[in-house]
């Protein structure tokens, strides 16, 4: 049996109640390394692309990689792998937290949940003992009320996945959350799982994970904590700032999207950024399993109408999305409506972005003032704030709201307002002003995402070379790059934010000390790239087509207003044929049967 | 005299000590084989190490019915020699700190020994909630730490005036 792994994936049939161990498959293992690429192969052999996907024929995939559960740096990752509701595309949503590290002591590498529960249920895995539980009496409640009631019932020191109510409501954004904080944010994969009845998992292990070569996995993450330890991102600008460092570096580029993307520089920014966190609601760092960067907030609020709550947050994401997005400039009301998305189980990306659309559309005239419960106006964060609770309940313009930006601006007549890619909403960086990230959100198989593919690190933060933000050329290479390898990392089990400072061979390194698979940099690439077109083969399937690998028509012809990228568009056209020609597909973005072969594919 | 020193407010609960820990004991890794232990307190997001804190009148010494536990005078650190142990359990009821247990599957009692003087889970803890230090050095550490506070308070309040 492969070290680094378990050996044993978790079947759990809702329908019918039961639960079936099965072993690893080493030859898929070895193709697609773990976690997200083993996951989505999974869903790519059992679940037909072209179903509705909050049918009880979609199947949720919750895996870690062969990193996971060990003291490689970041490893505490777990990954929500699904149709996801929000598009359809094939969905891998990766949060940190300590639930990950916690399945894998328990002796699992990953969860397949299929069919539907007649009734709202749990899983609670105690190393080999495994229950089916009723959630009937935690139905309804909060992510975080969940999580205490169900380590109530089950032990004190259980790590939890639960959904909110959005999840339960079947919102279009909903994401799943684990160990009350962290979010398994993107493409709805929240709802997937409240379509099957089920509200979460609650897992305590203490059968633990061995590495193939001991003292050669020493050896990597000491090489590992070295280069993280020189890197001023992992080892200064995340501890100290936390994500939220970012606000200010996109900022002074002018390309922070502000008022739905009606500018992209925001004078008062500093207002919401990591840097007035730290002055105002820091509490202290949090670390998810394994990690030595810390990035994580524990914040309070401690002035004004929200005075006294507390909770994790906001990210540069979410400090953006519902701060800048909407036009609020007040760090005490993002904090609040980011613990709601947390709460609620909102994807903080999609709810902030939603929310500024409805703002535009409201401001415009063309969301009617009766469907309004209150002046939506870009600037107000309490109306973020209580908009987030209306799309928790689904209450009156919250139901509409729930569903996501596209479907909003869709039934008001003016679709080009939604900031969104495939249906997904953008993130935090506008690629007018950084032109590669446009070509990774056009590109991106689950619709608008920073996290397939960062370009922002050469691109803006200069790691691990600068290159110009504002040139095309030689972006669809950096692209594809950055997209490779970001598969790859996802697959082994560690966090992204790892590659400030770790290069393809300290993976490579580590992976090859857990499993004894001869990866180096190259292999780990050719993994990464076969994943990549994995995805892209299910969403071909998915009926997804090259008219869908675009940007929202503002970022393509509405040149920024203000700030130092005033006058930037993005001429996506400029990538695009290129980046089909690198990854080897044709014009209209199918993989060719020669690049098939290649990747052991076909 | 070198002694673990740790610091529940900076403890950001990553559990990198924990991973640390069982795999240079165990060569695996297995946060139920920890020496150290991370407690989590999800209401409050907090999280507080605890970690044998080599009792200089160590009771689980004192209770050990075959001397299988005894402190090494030299480095402070109480050992325990698996031959010598009968299993009896007695140090696990004797130990205020809850520091001495059973290993994952219930054999063998483990604790930590300050890995001979170079603790694997000090080299992973990027928060500063663990350090390895001299004994005489912490007293002066903490003092320094909290005048460094106080002088900033001081600055604050004088703003204006001196």
């Amino acid at each position: 049996m492969l070290k680094g792994f378990s050996g044993v994936i978790l079947r759990v049939n809702l329908t019918k109640g039961e639960i079936q161990r099965e072993e690893i498959n080493e030859e898929w293992a070895k193709l697609f390394i773990g976690g997200r690429g083993y996951g989505e192969k999974i869903i790519y052999e059992e679940v037909d692309p072209a179903i509705d996907p909050l049918s009880e024929r979609n199947k949720v995939v919750i895996a870690t990689g062969p990193l996971g559960g060990t003291m490689a740096p970041g490893s505490g990752r777990i990954m929500v792998i699904t149709k996801g509701a929000l598009n359809g595309t094939i969905a891998c949503s990766n949060a940190g937290g300590y639930f990950g590290t916690e399945l894998k002591m328990a002796g699992y590498d990953m969860l397949i949940l299929e069919g539907k529960a007649n009734e709202p249920v749990y899983l609670w895995i105690d190393d080999d003992n495994i229950e089916i539980r009723s959630a009937k009496d935690i139905w309804g409640k909060t992510s975080i009320e969940s999580d205490k009631a169900m380590r109530g019932d089950t032990h004190v020191e259980a790590k939890t996945m639960t959904i909110g109510p959005a999840g339960e409501k079947l919102s279009k954004i909903a994401c799943v959350m684990f160990d009350d904080h962290r979010a398994s944010g993107r493409t709805g994969v929240g709802a997937v799982v409240g379509s099957k009845n089920f509200k979460g998992i609650a897992v305590r292990g203490t059968k633990g994970v061995e590495v193939e070569d001991v003292e050669g996995f020493k050896e990597a993450v000491r090489n590992a904590y070295g280069k993280l330890s020189q890197h001023p991102v992992a080892s200064q600008g995340l501890p100290t700032y936390g994500t939220a460092v970012l606000v200010n570096i996109l900022n002074s580029v002018g390309s922070f999207p502000v008022r739905n993307a009606q500018e992209a520089y925001l004078p008062t920014a500093d207002n919401i950024s990591g840097e007035t966190m730290v002055k105002k609601t820091l509490v202290k760092n949090k670390a998810c399993g394994g990690c030595p960067i810390g990035c994580g907030r524990v914040t309070e609020i401690r002035e004004g109408k929200y005075k006294g709550a507390r909770g994790e947050g906001p990210e540069y994401e979410t400090a953006w999305s519902l701060g800048a997005m909407c036009g609020v400039d007040d760090i005490n009301p993002v904090t609040k409506a980011h613990y709601l998305c947390d709460e609620y189980g909102f994807d903080g990306i999609s709810a902030g972005v939603t929310i500024a659309c409805a703002m535009e559309l409201y401001e415009k005239g063309y969301m009617p003032k009766e469907d309004a419960p209150f002046p939506i106006r870009f600037g107000d964060g309490d109306a973020v704030v209580e908009l987030l609770k209306l799309m928790g309940t689904r209450e009156g313009i919250g139901n509409l709201l729930a569903e996501g930006s596209y479907r909003l601006a869709e039934h008001y007549g003016h679709p080009e307002l939604s900031m969104s890619v495939k249906k997904q909403e953008i993130p935090a960086y506008d690629p007018r002003g950084v032109k590669g990230i446009g070509l990774e959100y056009a590109t991106s198989n689950r619709g608008a995402c920073h996290v397939r593919g960062y370009t922002i690190a050469p691109e803006v933060l200069g790691t691990p070379i600068q290159v110009d933000r504002l040139a095309y050329e030689g972006k669809a290479g950096l692209t594809k790059l950055f997209q490779d390898l970001t598969a790859a990392v996802d697959a082994s089990g560690a966090c992204l934010f790892t590659t400030f400072g770790m290069e393809a061979s300290n993976y490579a390194e580590l992976l090859k000390a857990a499993t004894g698979i001869p990866y180096d940099e190259k292999t780990l690439l050719l993994a990464g790239e076969r994943i990549w077109n994995l995805e892209k083969l299910f969403n071909l399937k998915a009926g997804l087509t090259k008219e869908d690998d675009t940007l929202p028509k503002r970022l393509l012809e509405e040149p920024i207003k203000s700030g130092p990228s005033k006058g930037e568009v993005n001429e996506l056209h400029k990538m695009l044929p290129e980046y089909y020609q690198l990854r080897g597909w044709d014009s209209e973005g199918s993989p060719s049967e020669d690049k098939l072969k290649e990747l052991s594919l076909k | 005299m070198k002694v673990l020193v740790i610091d529940p407010l900076k403890c950001s609960g990553g559990k990198s000590c924990e991973l640390a820990c069982s795999f240079e004991k165990t060569g695996k890794f297995n946060l139920a084989d920890s020496r150290i232990k991370i407690h989590f307190f999800p209401e409050e997001l907090r999280f507080v190490p605890t970690v044998c804190m080599q009792c200089r009148d160590a009771y689980c010494v004192q209770v050990c019915p075959t001397a299988a536990l005894s402190r090494d005078t030299e480095t402070g650190v109480v050992n325990l020699d698996q031959d010598k142990c009968i299993g009896c359990k007695q140090c696990i009821v004797a130990c205020p700190w809850g520091s001495v247990k059973l290993e994952h599957n219930g054999e063998e009692i483990i604790k930590c020994d300050d890995c001979g003087g170079d603790p694997a889970c000090v080299k992973v803890c990027t928060s500063g909630a663990i350090e390895y230090v001299d004994a005489d050095e912490v007293v002066l550490l903490k003092q320094r730490e909290t005048a460094e506070k106080y002088m900033k308070f001081a600055q604050e309040m004088s703003k204006g005036v001196v």
